[in-house]
């Protein structure tokens, strides 16, 4: 009973988070076109609805009754196969990451709105992180296009690449809060903020989440100028759909994860002096608050930084964040050990 | 319950490397082998040994595979059959080194008792476990391993660096 009722919980919230994920990247699509429209001096969309606000249900309509089509000679599983990769791997990260602190209580037990909290959180992320790069690979080599394999071969190394340094640069975090799981990384920041102990971190981690998420200035696997559309070039309807949009769930995700790591989750000052209830529906609101932060984030990078060229991002992520997140750990290591 | 994720898990990873070693086309048995390798990392799951599962999952599906698929990609390696044509002495070889390399590891899998499973099983497989066993009882295979490790990886710079 207890058990079914907690299976309930968990499966509930699953598909809130769900629900929400596809929400906030759906209008991330809308809020990056404001952005972009206010950095530049226009309006934006303001056609679809009140202030343009229907506009991410009018693109995906249109996504959606757009004509599919295949290039020939290529190969017809792994040209589905590759953007339903890409979208599964980008909604899977958020499983781990704590909404709240432990309050709603199941037979007994405590539990957070978390949907898994498995004990070695954070590796789960770098896992699922690491397998998002198939679908941009499968993607792009089936299509049988020269420009869409030079952009999957861009995105992978590119991907390679950057995985270390931001491996690296969270270990201060997991030596610091003597836990890989996410739910005891949260509650070490009761005090302090991660932010303020692992600046340095920080920056690397946020460069690399760019790199990641093929996020501006990190934007070379699909590089208009150079490489058409990059991997994505051969696709079109929803399928395109499916590569664009999981860029945006790719974006909350991240967003989540850097509030989660380094920003202090669900905390917020004074958090212990309301009543437990109230701090815990604050709490998830300030989390969606520092999420949507750092979704503008992206986008004011992207609107304000031209793109790297392709030996400037290797030289920056294999000699400057790899030596400087090595330097991290050491550093760091000497301190918790030493001190 | 249990029994039945077993089998299904192992089923999948029999069909998997199975499905490697007969594609044609290398993208597939490299596709396939990352299959595999999700199949086991179910299996270490079911054994509640998640650091090694995600790891297993980092390394294997997400780096190694990935390069794999990389170098499959490069060089366009559609088809494998020119390379086995070429020497029919290969193929023996390979029968030889496979049937003693099954013999060896059988032959081990024989000689050890399994541990029964799910005996303390809450504590066992989590990194802090695994952590103390491998800085204390396994010290000296685990800093060796690291240096073969680093001992490859100066190799493959030197080798690929050029000559100035």
């Amino acid at each position: 009973m207890i058990l079914a009722s907690v299976i309930t919980f968990k499966l509930a919230l699953a598909a809130i988070l769900f629900v929400i994920t596809l929400g906030i990247a759906a209008y991330s699509t809308y809020f990056e076109r404001k952005v972009a429209a206010f950095m530049q001096d226009r309006i934006g969309p303001n056609r679809a609805g009140p202030l343009g606000l229907l506009q991410p249900i009018a693109d995906g309509v249109k996504m959606i009754f757009k004509e599919e089509h295949r290039p020939t000679g290529s190969n017809r599983i792994l040209f589905i196969l590759g953007p339903s990769i890409a979208m599964l791997t980008a909604l899977m990260t958020s499983a781990v990451i704590p909404w709240s602190p432990k309050f709603f209580e199941i037979g007994g037990q405590k539990y957070a709105l978390q949907i898994a909290d498995i004990n070695v959180g954070i590796l789960y992320i770098f896992g699922v992180l690491s397998l998002g790069v198939y679908g941009i690979l499968i993607g792009g080599w089936s299509s049988n296009n020269k420009y869409s394999l030079l952009g999957a071969v861009r995105a992978s190394s590119q991907m390679i690449s950057y995985e270390l340094a931001m491996g690296l640069s969270i270990i201060p975090i997991i030596l610091g809060s003597e836990s890989l799981q996410m739910s005891a990384i949260v509650e070490s920041q009761h005090e302090v903020w991660n932010i303020f102990k692992y600046p340095l971190g920080f920056l690397i981690f946020l460069i690399c989440a760019f790199a990641e998420t093929n996020r501006t200035p990190f934007d070379l696997p699909e590089c208009e100028t150079e490489l058409v559309g990059g991997y994505h070039t051969e696709y079109t309807s929803m399928k395109l759909g499916f590569f664009l949009f999981s860029e945006y769930v790719n974006m909350f995700a991240s967003s989540a994860v850097i509030s989660t790591l380094f920003f202090g989750g669900y905390h917020f000052p004074g958090m212990s002096l309301l009543p437990a209830g109230v701090a815990v529906l604050i709490g998830v609101a300030v989390l969606f608050a520092k999420i949507i932060f750092f979704i503008f984030f992206f986008m004011w990078i992207r609107w304000t930084i031209p793109r790297f060229r392709y030996d400037q991002l290797m030289h920056l992520g294999w000699q400057v964040l790899m030596p400087l997140a090595i330097i991290l750990v050491v550093v760091y290591g000497a301190i918790f050990s030493f001190i | 319950m249990d029994q039945a994720i077993f089998y299904g898990l192992a089923l999948i990873a029999i069909v998997g490397a199975l499905a490697t070693i007969f594609f044609r086309n290398a993208m597939y048995s490299v596709l396939a082998l990352v299959v595999t390798f999700f199949a086991m990392a179910g299996l270490y799951l079911q054994l509640k040994a998640e650091f090694v599962a995600v790891v297993h999952i980092i390394v294997y599906a997400g780096a190694i595979m990935v390069l794999f698929l990389f170098v499959v990609m490069m060089l366009n390696l559609n088809s494998v059959n020119t390379i086995i044509r070429s020497n029919v002495n290969i193929k023996w070889i390979a029968v030889l080194v496979g049937v003693g390399m099954a013999g060896i590891l059988g032959y081990g899998t024989y000689l050890t008792t399994l541990p029964a499973r799910g005996v303390n099983s809450t504590e066992n497989g989590t990194v802090k476990v695994l952590g103390k066993m491998l800085f204390n009882e396994y010290l000296l295979p685990f800093e060796l391993t690291s240096v073969l490790l680093i001992a490859t990886m100066v190799g493959v710079i030197v080798l690929t660096k050029k000559e100035e």
